[in-house]
């Protein structure tokens, strides 16, 4: 009996010692698997810093990009293995969260502040989080530019300038969460229609639009193409790899939070929880500082450890100002968008940028000439003219024929996708070999 | 009598097997495509309104066009390359035809989208020759530029199957018909066209239709060249970014199918009932004499020019790998191993998964070819001789095309212990590969087996042994050289398959090799590490290959042995 007591008493006194010791974290064990879009640089980097932390966690990356990882968890979703969604879109996690497909998490880890910029860092309805800000901008090779005699760009509105014609490149929305930010931030920030006509002007420049996001950044280090369209890491990390390229953001631009969100019947949310609370602790946030990732943190404190003349949008009130994003009529108008951009641009790339550097040389030749000038503004009305106006763009009924499942009975689904990309591709055609005439007629005069 | 028939129902147990086996991963897959592709998305009849929107649509259109355009090109630009080749090792006595049978074996150990982002560096328009170009003489080349791109490096790569069949054909040619053409006063151009090329010509029709469906299907190059309006391409995109349930990724699917089996249908043709010209005897192949000495200059001229291009994606690979920045200038910056260390810290996940899928594959591919192969020169079973053609079959299937095929079929079959969708496990990669790599192996086996004397066999069962142990201890034996081809065949070409790996990779820790290169590729800080994963891969290829060629040419003296104490058995009973 005598023998029991202490016996008891030190069973008691250690379980309570390793209770006060183990912390929710240390208990999280087990596979984690997070659907990104990230590329190894990012996903690798803080991997391997996370599972220093967490040895009983193995994180399993499954590299889709973000319009494709949407489509896998709408499909899984009766039969879900993920855990996690990490990718930049804050539009991409809105679609997943009227889809009912994303699980509510309180974030414990303390510093981070409401916004960044005028954007609010996490989701008001506590779905998905913010772990690093991005904004959107131009990135160059100074070699090319010295070599090709290029000046440095400064705003969206120098690249339609004559001189970039045939040096710039970009990805296209519906291939890249971040290209399609981009997009949307420009035309929230200066309209549906000056939006556009600003994105064809430019687009008549282009030398290529590239399958993935990470194409344009590759382009522009190897030399391919001397500019670049990129959300603001890749220009950052190219730079602190060795390449000889700037990168700088435009007034109309906007910060914007990169997110993560735990998926609904995730698998192991245990370690989900854990991956969040690490991101967003100081050690986590400073990782991304790593040469390889360089984004923005959203915990200020970080800052002080950043190298100099890095990005400080909490200091710098300036970056990001011009545009206050409406993640909810992005996220409407979301698969209009991408047809449109790639209906009118992508795949139309070669009349666009024939007609553009037509009007160019008309412009160049006889532009003081007012005949001349009447032809070339209506040659570059019909290069900017719309199909469809904003008002259309953002029902939600129109909205319906560009997803291949109906999400709700009540939506009516007149025609198919196809037939109206056949439709604007006809008009569009017809548009910019219009354009071309006309300005190669003004070019006469 | 008796163990004759005991055996022959084995064999149809067996046959009755690999029939499911191939039916299950071949048949049906490709079927559920072509069915997808004539059904409605939302109503599920039967339409053609997916063709009728897939051929009305400009983007489509253009894709078709573009992926013929390039195929035939390619053909053209490979021809160019190899005519020369070919007609300088078959006519004349030329020392360096050495040189040239490395060049025909060279091109093939490096996978052509590893080679396309080394030769954009090094071809590019603003790569280190057109920088040279430009800064000298003040104009550049578009060699890459657009499809210009696609065609050089497939032709690239792809020219040694045409050399290798034009210079079959052409030393098959009976020196006899050109000695009596020349009798009777033909010479120069037309000798050469009214003799020598109809001779020539199913030997090249065969290889030509075989490079046209091998550019026709390819995903990786265009991809990696950021080209997709092409048809494979577009595929893939369409499937990925939209979703398994878009009716294009069918569409196009069926088309690809079609055009492959009608390109493997002509080759097939051209080579039947062409073998007149090898049974005659009198002296193979036209009659050789020495070069003059312009004609020297201007042979080897031409073979380092060629030989130039055909290096350029090694010498590339070589290059970036090595390099530390590789930015708008003709050599990059500085050199390191840094990259290669890189690799064996991250990538060793991949050379394991490489090494796992392929010997699968491997494996399952000389098993299932032996089989095959015995039940079809060997039984009598009815029907054996479909196993054959549907395994054959498998060569028509583009790799996009069977891994879009296994997504749809297999995406709702949970897998019993493993609890996953079938599409999801590594192992549907596995057994894609060896769907892929089971044509080459077969032909291997068949090929073996058709030289071994069936009165080995009929020797051996007359001392008693069963059809199973003769199978066992005498035909296996004696095919082994073929089949341990067949099998490093099989491996190095799986090694390095990207198409149908890239539609099937669910998960990073499942990707092999090729999927590890397309993913490092995508690097903003460099593709230095893609680089090193790419020399690698051309390493096990090149390796494999070797490896091969070796055990092909000791199989072939020891047949040569093995014939002869046959005939001799023959003799003697």
């Amino acid at each position: 009996m005598t023998k029991f007591i202490p016996a008891a008493f030190a069973a008691a006194f250690l379980s309570v010692l390793s209770m006060l010791s183990i912390s929710p974290a240390a208990a999280a064990s087990g596979k984690l698997v997070i659907v990104t879009s990230y590329p190894p640089d990012t996903t690798e980097t803080v991997k391997k810093a996370f599972e220093k932390v967490h040895p009983g966690v193995q994180v399993e990356m499954l590299k889709k990009k973000t319009t494709a990882g949407i489509k896998y968890l709408q499909e899984t979703q009766s039969n879900n293995t993920t855990d996690m969604f990490w990718a930049s879109a804050p539009d991409a996690f809105e679609v997943l969260k009227d889809d009912g497909l994303l699980a509510k998490y309180s974030v414990k880890q303390k510093g981070i502040p409401e916004k960044v910029g005028a954007f609010p860092i996490n989701d008001p309805d506590g779905y998905y989080k913010g772990f690093a800000a991005s904004g959107y901008g131009i990135m160059w090779n100074t070699r090319y530019t010295k070599a090709k005699k290029l000046p440095d760009a400064k705003e969206w509105a120098d690249l339609k300038n004559a001189v970039y014609h045939g040096h710039v490149g970009m990805s296209a929305p519906s291939r890249s969460g971040t290209t399609h930010l981009t997009v949307e931030t420009v035309l929230q920030g200066m309209g549906w229609d000056a939006g556009w006509a600003e994105w064809k002007s430019i687009a008549g420049n282009f030398k290529t639009v590239t399958e993935r996001s990470f194409g344009v950044p590759d382009g522009v280090n190897s030399g391919q193409f001397g500019v670049g369209i990129v959300i603001d890491f890749f220009g950052l990390s190219s730079q602190a790899s060795g390449f000889p390229v700037e990168f700088v953001y435009p007034t109309v631009t906007t910060l914007v939070p990169a997110n993560f969100a735990i998926v609904k019947n995730a698998p192991n949310t245990d370690a989900a929880s854990a991956f969040i609370e690490y991101l967003l602790s100081p050690a986590g946030q400073e990782v991304l500082l790593d040469p390889k990732i360089r984004r923005l943190p959203v915990n200020p404190a970080t800052y002080a450890n950043a190298p100099k003349d890095f990005p400080n949008p909490f200091k710098d009130k300036s970056i990001g100002a011009a545009v206050k994003f409406d993640l909810a009529l992005s996220k409407n108008r979301y698969n209009v968008v991408n047809s449109l951009f790639d209906v009118m641009v992508t795949y139309r790339l070669e009349d666009l940028v024939a007609a553009t550097s037509a009007i160019q040389m008309a412009e160049a030749k006889a532009g003081s000439n007012p005949a001349a000038a009447k032809l070339i503004a209506e040659a570059k009305a019909l290069v900017a003219k719309m199909p469809i106006t904003e008002a259309e763009a953002a029902d939600e009924g129109f909205n319906a024929i560009f997803k291949t499942k109906r999400k709700k009975a009540t939506t009516k689904v007149k025609g198919r996708q196809a037939e109206i990309e056949k439709e604007w591709d006809a008009m569009v055609v017809a548009n910019y070999t219009k354009a071309k005439q006309l300005a190669e007629k003004a070019m006469g005069m | 009598m008796q163990s004759f028939a005991k055996g022959h129902s084995k064999a149809a147990w067996i046959a009755v097997a690999l029939s499911i086996f191939l039916f299950v991963f071949l048949v049906l897959p490709i079927a559920k495509v072509i069915y997808v592709a004539f059904q409605d998305p939302h109503s599920g009849d039967f339409t053609l309104v997916n063709f009728a929107d897939f051929f009305g649509a400009a983007l489509f259109q253009q894709s078709f066009f573009n992926s013929f355009y390039v195929a035939c090109m390619s053909v053209l630009l490979a021809t160019i390359i190899a005519l020369p080749l070919a007609y300088y090792t078959t006519r004349f006595n030329f020392k360096g035809a050495v040189l040239i049978q490395t060049l025909g074996f060279v091109p093939l150990i490096m996978p052509p989208f590893v080679g396309a982002v080394a030769m954009v560096l090094l071809l590019g328009d603003n790569g280190s020759v057109n920088l040279l170009l430009d800064e000298w003489f003040g104009f550049t080349i578009p060699f890459m530029s657009g499809l210009n791109g696609v065609i050089l490096v497939e032709s690239i790569h792809y020219f040694p199957f045409i050399l290798i069949n034009l210079s079959a054909a052409l030393n098959n040619i009976d020196r006899a018909m050109e000695e009596s053409a020349q009798n009777l006063g033909a010479r120069g151009m037309r000798l050469f066209r009214r003799i020598v090329f109809p001779l020539a010509m199913p030997g090249y029709v065969a290889g030509a239709a075989l490079v046209f469906i091998k550019v026709f299907d390819d995903i990786g190059t265009p991809l990696l060249l950021n080209i997709n309006n092409m048809l494979a391409p577009q595929a893939y995109l369409r499937i990925s970014s939209i979703g398994i349930s878009d009716p294009m990724g069918y569409v196009i699917s069926v088309i690809l199918v079609a055009f492959s089996i009608f390109s493997l249908w002509v080759s097939l043709q051209a080579m039947r009932g062409k073998d007149y010209a090898t049974v005659q005897k009198g002296g193979g192949g036209l009659s050789k004499r020495d070069m003059r000495p312009w004609e020297k200059t201007s042979c080897y001229a031409i073979i380092i020019i060629i030989l130039i291009f055909v290096l350029s994606p090694h010498i590339g690979l070589t290059l970036l790998s090595f390099g530390t920045v590789w930015s708008f200038s003709v050599l990059p910056d500085g050199f390191t191993i840094a990259h290669y260390v890189t690799i064996f810290e991250s990538a060793s996940g991949y050379i394991t998964n490489t090494l796992l899928y392929a010997g699968i594959a491997a494996t399952a591919d000389v098993v299932l070819g032996t089989a095959i192969a015995y039940i079809v020169l060997r039984t009598g079973i009815a029907g054996r001789k479909w196993l054959d053609y549907v395994s054959t079959g498998a060569l028509a299937i583009p790799g996009v095309v069977l891994g879009i095929g296994y997504l749809r079929t297999f995406h709702d079959f949970q897998v019993p212990i493993i609890d996953k969708p079938l599409a999801s496990w590594w192992v549907i990669i596995a057994i894609a590969l060896t769907i892929r790599r089971l044509p080459y192996a077969l032909r291997s086996c068949m090929a073996a087996l058709q030289q071994i004397s069936v009165a080995l066999e009929e020797a051996s069962e007359n001392l008693g042994a069963t059809k199973a142990t003769t199978v066992r201890r005498i035909v296996v034996p004696l095919m082994a050289g073929g089949i341990l081809a067949g099998f490093i065949t099989s491996f190095a070409t799986a090694a390095v398959e990207l198409s149908a790996t890239i539609m099937l990779v669910s998960q990073e820790s499942d990707a092999p090799l090729a999927a590890g290169i397309y993913e490092f590729m995508q690097s903003s800080a460099g593709r230095g590490p893609g680089a090193a994963l790419g020399m690698i891969a051309v390493l096990i290829v090149g390796l494999g290959t070797y490896l091969s060629h070796r055990v092909i040419e000791r199989g072939k003296r020891e047949r040569e042995a093995v014939a002869i104490i046959a005939e001799e058995a023959k003799a003697n009973v």
